[in-house]
């Protein structure tokens, strides 16, 4: 039986959609061109399947969020990740959340920032740093955007250059982008071997 | 230039358009985004004309004065002049397909975290085809990014200003 989750976790679950995904056999060469289905990659996930209903958004935003949130130089990756997180928590998608909490873990190694941010979420204490990049991807991920110039100013304060400044808007709002999908269009559910 | 760079209006030879440059790519990729949530190829049920009143009706929610003057220009260049009041939060046209899709725009705008099953049901029974719902949710998650990117780049400039 599949469970669905309904709380932060690093733990990465699956994802269900709810609107019925592509089919694989019946896909046009448009969707399966977006879907970067070649002969030797077939495995497409149900969320990318998904996606293919609108293969012109599709086979446009799959580079740009590559390129936002694994591109050379300016934020680190692991601090793009904090940005995507800080998003995620806002918009509560458990599912984006749990995949960029491991990658940021992954890079960082820092558990004790993500079950802070789980356990606290707009109310978690970080360290100077991570509290700035924090504060800012979270308050520019609400509606209304509750980001300030003091928030602006803080990154500065922290030490952030305006390349790394400009990837945290961006890796913030890459997240504007798909925890609107994620969340919406389907449900995080444990995996068999997590329950 | 981008939709994104001209009106987020930043000084040429400052530091913050030295980072806009060195992410030229991202900021073009952006603009093709734009254009295929607004203006696509293959629009399904979401006219070009439908795509520019849900738009603005988001930036309105967002209080985006530039990016909601943008997308009027686009609606009122369209010929579906009917769809006016869907470009307004709150506004309705009797349409049970179009109403929902303005309500789930206005759900996914203001609060995605409440989103659940019954809301993409919702969609499903006021007669929304699965294709169109995924094309609603890009353009409405679209509009969101080019939100933010916008709103934080008008801080950093800002800040970097003073």
């Amino acid at each position: 039986m599949s469970e669905v989750v309904h709380s932060f976790t690093a733990t990465i679950p699956t994802w269900s959609p709810y609107v019925k995904p592509v089919e694989l056999a019946s896909a046009t060469t448009e969707q399966l061109a977006a879907m970067k289905v070649t002969p030797s990659n077939k495995g497409v996930s149900p969320y990318v399947l998904t996606l293919a209903h609108d293969p012109e958004s599709l086979a446009v935003r799959s580079p740009l969020f590559n390129l936002i949130m694994y591109g050379k130089d300016g934020l680190s990756p692991a601090e793009r990740e904090l940005g995507a997180l800080s998003a995620s928590v806002v918009n509560r998608c458990i599912y984006c959340a749990a995949v960029h909490a491991s990658r940021f873990i992954s890079y960082s190694g820092r558990n004790d920032v993500v079950e802070k941010i789980f356990a606290d979420e707009r109310d978690a204490t970080l360290e100077a740093r991570p509290q700035a990049l924090f504060n800012f991807a979270a308050k520019l991920s609400t509606t209304p955007i509750e980001a300030s110039a003091d928030d602006a100013r803080a990154l500065g304060e922290a030490g952030l250059s305006e390349l790394e400044q400009l990837d945290l808007v961006l890796s913030a709002a890459i997240f504007g982008w798909a925890n609107r999908l994620m969340h919406t269009l389907g449900e995080p559910v444990a995996r068999p071997e997590a329950l | 230039m981008t939709l994104i760079e001209t009106m987020a209006g930043v000084p040429e030879g400052s530091r913050l358009s030295q980072a806009l440059n060195a992410r030229a790519e991202i900021l073009q990729l952006s603009e093709a985004a734009h254009d295929a949530v607004l203006l696509p190829r293959e629009s399904g049920g979401l006219s070009h004309g439908l795509r520019a009143a849900l738009a603005a009706r988001m930036c309105r929610h967002v209080g985006d004065e530039t990016l909601t003057a943008h997308y009027e220009s686009y609606l009122a260049h369209s010929s579906d002049l009917d769809l006016a009041a869907l470009a307004r939060p709150g506004g309705l046209r009797g349409d049970p397909a179009h109403d929902a899709m303005a309500r789930h725009t206005d759900l996914l705008t203001l609060s995605p975290r409440e989103a659940t099953r019954q809301d993409i049901a919702a969609l499903k029974a006021a007669g929304v085809s699965e294709a169109d719902i995924v094309r609603l949710s890009e353009l409405a998650a679209f509009v969101n990014y080019q939100l933010r990117v916008l709103a934080g780049l008008r801080l950093l400039k800002e800040v970097q200003a003073r």
